[in-house]
């Protein structure tokens, strides 16, 4: 019961008219960064970091407002997923499914409104499974001690690039390089400078947030310069609401079963949303079997991936606010967030920071209510953005990517910095090297130093207790396995993902 | 042959895992003798990391990715010059002349009629510094358009 206090207290944070209006702002964005074509959630959080720095916004307020762009980002990857049979983002991929063939049947307008109702259900059972494990995994985790957390920012890395990921030694790589990138400044523990070159704007190491807004934001405008599709789309006609109160409930299970997996996947390092949603997906279909009519526009099919990658974004939570090791892209934003809001992430927070934490798990279970009434009447708003076309979207986002690195320290140094790094993102990217493992390295880099050197530090310099307790070992382990199924597994499901994509009997 | 890009990029990375190595090794003991981490322990384990990455992507690199030619090439050479001088102008042009040519030039570069691409980043321009100097009391530089 102790926890229900605590979730009281969160509201009574959440629930101030300033916050709310922030969560309600963060909520309608982030649908906006959800659907729009080339804004993807990382992005979109990225972007929006400077500002809420400049703003000036107290730190719960800047967490929840993120948390909530985080939240409509989920939502908004659906809306083309139907309409269009593009996914907005990449967990919105199974939606396409049997979305695009409700919508082709005219019924769009039900497919969405379902699909709204499915993501609810799905954030809802995330965010409650979030409130009942997070408090249990944060005690536990108080017990780790340096050489456990050296260990355990391994295991982020290792699994990172997901079991579906395509070729984890690049995985390493990319972790490498952002670890690097954190080491240029003045040693904290030493103050020998390391890597600054003499240059004075390196001594205070290099600003994650231009690193992170670079590497996104710049190198998305390099790729859409590249493929070269800054037309817009046509519109499209969303048609008449006709879904029946009975089909709403006949779906229930359908949400519940979605929802409770996703947040599972969320949960778990390595699975993330999109196997989330895939899971869920793959499960109902076996479920109904026959009964259902999968890939021709069954509605379940748009509620279970809907309802898993909602739950899974919740369930992603998990791992980011108790031990400070995001799973996910946008986790990861939000933990840069975090740090530069001078709150270290970890069980300390449940503790040190009891407001934030739980002002923002209020703020999810209010957002997703927002979301849900947002989203059912404004659809028809949020489907006339989709054919924004790209040509004048990504110029302007990248302008507010400038104002935003701009206004944080009024230097246009910054900016050149931001831009090198925009073409860093642009090579890596286009030579599969992931930019989410660099950015982990980036945040983390500093911490894993400074476990590492508390860990030797603990043992007299034997570095035999980064590997001392079953616990290490473990985690260790977990960490060897991230690296090595991607080879085993990854093909065998990536095959089966990509046989579900082409099962569906819609081709065009 | 394939896998080139992958070559030189894990080439490139060995140069840098050897160069970030080296140079941890150069740097004067700390004050008060070695202890179990010194500032160059880490990067030390970093660049040990890097150069089997490195060496693995060159033994073993994936199929190339399609690179941009010609054209394509030179828009993006383009708009990375745009973004530069963006940045250059930024102080002296003020944010609302220089924004306006940066988004401008890249809408027009990727499809937009001149006028209309003008026009938008003229548009968000202006609601930007708005936005910024007057809602949120953020300085965003006026530069010729400054009024005494």
């Amino acid at each position: 019961m102790e926890t229900l206090g605590f979730l009281m207290d969160g509201f009574a944070v959440a629930l101030t008219p300033y916050n709310l209006m922030f969560a309600l702002f963060g909520a309608f964005v982030g649908t906006l960064i959800g659907c729009l074509p080339g804004l993807g959630p990382a992005n979109g959080v990225a972007i929006l970091i400077p500002l809420a720095f400049t703003l000036g916004l107290p730190p719960e307020t800047a967490m929840i407002l993120l948390t909530a762009v985080y939240a409509g980002a989920m939502y908004g990857g659906r809306i083309s997923s139907i309409l269009l049979n593009i996914p907005g983002d990449e967990p919105a991929m199974m939606t396409c499914l049997d979305g695009y063939p409700m919508a082709q049947k005219g019924r769009a307008a039900d497919a969405l409104a379902i699909s709204a109702v499915a993501s609810f259900a799905g954030g809802l059972i995330g965010t409650i499974g979030l409130i009942m494990l997070a408090p249990i995994l944060a005690k536990f985790a108080l017990t780790f001690g340096p050489a456990e957390y050296f260990a355990l920012f391994l295991l982020a890395f290792a699994t990172l690039g997901g079991i579906t990921g395509k070729n984890p030694m690049k995985t390493v790589i990319a972790a490498t390089i952002g670890i690097m990138i954190s080491t240029v400044g003045i040693d904290i523990s030493t103050g020998t400078q390391r890597y600054t070159f003499g240059v004075l704007e390196l001594y205070e190491g290099i600003d994650f947030i231009l690193a992170i807004v670079g590497l996104f934001a710049i190198s998305e405008l390099l790729f859409f310069v590249e493929s070269r599709v800054g037309g817009g789309r046509e519109k499209i006609n969303v048609g008449k609401l006709t879904l029946s109160f009975k089909e709403l409930v006949s779906t229930i299970p359908t949400q519940l079963r979605g929802g409770v997996l996703g947040f599972i996947a969320g949960v778990l390092p390595g699975a993330g949303a999109s196997l989330g949603s895939f899971i869920s997906y793959t499960l109902e279909k076996q479920v109904l079997g026959k009964k259902g009519k999968f890939g021709e526009g069954d509605i379940r099919g748009v509620v279970a991936p809907e309802a898993g990658n909602n739950g899974a974004s919740s369930g992603a939570l998990v791992p980011m606010l108790t031990l400070g090791v995001p799973g996910s892209g946008t986790t990861a934003v939000l933990l840069a967030m975090l740090i530069s809001l001078n709150i270290t992430p970890g069980p300390l927070m449940f503790t040190q920071n009891a407001d934030i934490v739980w002002g923002v798990i209020a703020a999810l279970l209010i957002g997703n209510v927002m979301l849900l009434l947002l989203n059912i009447p404004l659809v028809g708003f949020f489907v006339k953005l989709l054919s924004v076309p790209p040509m004048y979207l990504l110029p302007i986002v990248t302008m507010v990517a400038f104002v935003g690195i701009y206004s944080i320290s009024h230097s246009t140094f910054d900016l050149y910095f931001m831009v090198a790094f925009g073409i860093a993102g642009y090579f890596l990217r286009k030579l599969e090297i992931p930019l989410v493992p660099i950015i982990l390295g980036l945040l983390l880099g500093p911490e894993m130093e400074k476990n590492l050197g508390h860990a030797l530090i603990l043992s007299d310099g034997s570095w035999g207790i980064l590997w001392g307790s079953p616990l290490a070992v473990g985690l260790w382990v977990v960490a060897g396995l991230g690296l090595v199924l991607p080879y085993v597994v990854g093909p065998l499901l990536r095959r089966r993902m990509n046989a579900a994509m082409k099962e569906s009997p819609v081709s065009d | 042959m394939t896998g080139f890009g992958d070559r030189i990029l894990g080439l490139g990375l060995l140069v840098l895992a050897v160069a970030y190595g080296w140079a941890a090794q150069q740097w004067p003991e700390p004050f008060g003798g070695a202890e179990g981490v010194g500032p160059e322990t880490f990067p030390t384990i970093l660049a040990f990391v890097l150069v089997i990455g490195s060496l693995y992507l060159m033994v073993k690199p994936d199929p190339d990715a399609q690179w941009p030619v010609r054209k394509t090439a030179l828009e993006l050479v383009t708009s990375v010059v745009v973004l530069i001088i963006y940045a250059l102008l930024m102080e002296p042009l003020g944010f609302i002349i220089s924004t306006t040519l940066a988004v401008g030039t890249l809408s027009w570069r990727m499809g937009a009629r001149p006028r209309m691409a003008f026009i938008t980043g003229l548009i968000s321009a202006v609601v930007v510094f708005v936005l910024f100097n007057y809602g949120l009391d953020l300085s965003l530089p006026a530069g010729l358009l400054e009024v005494e």
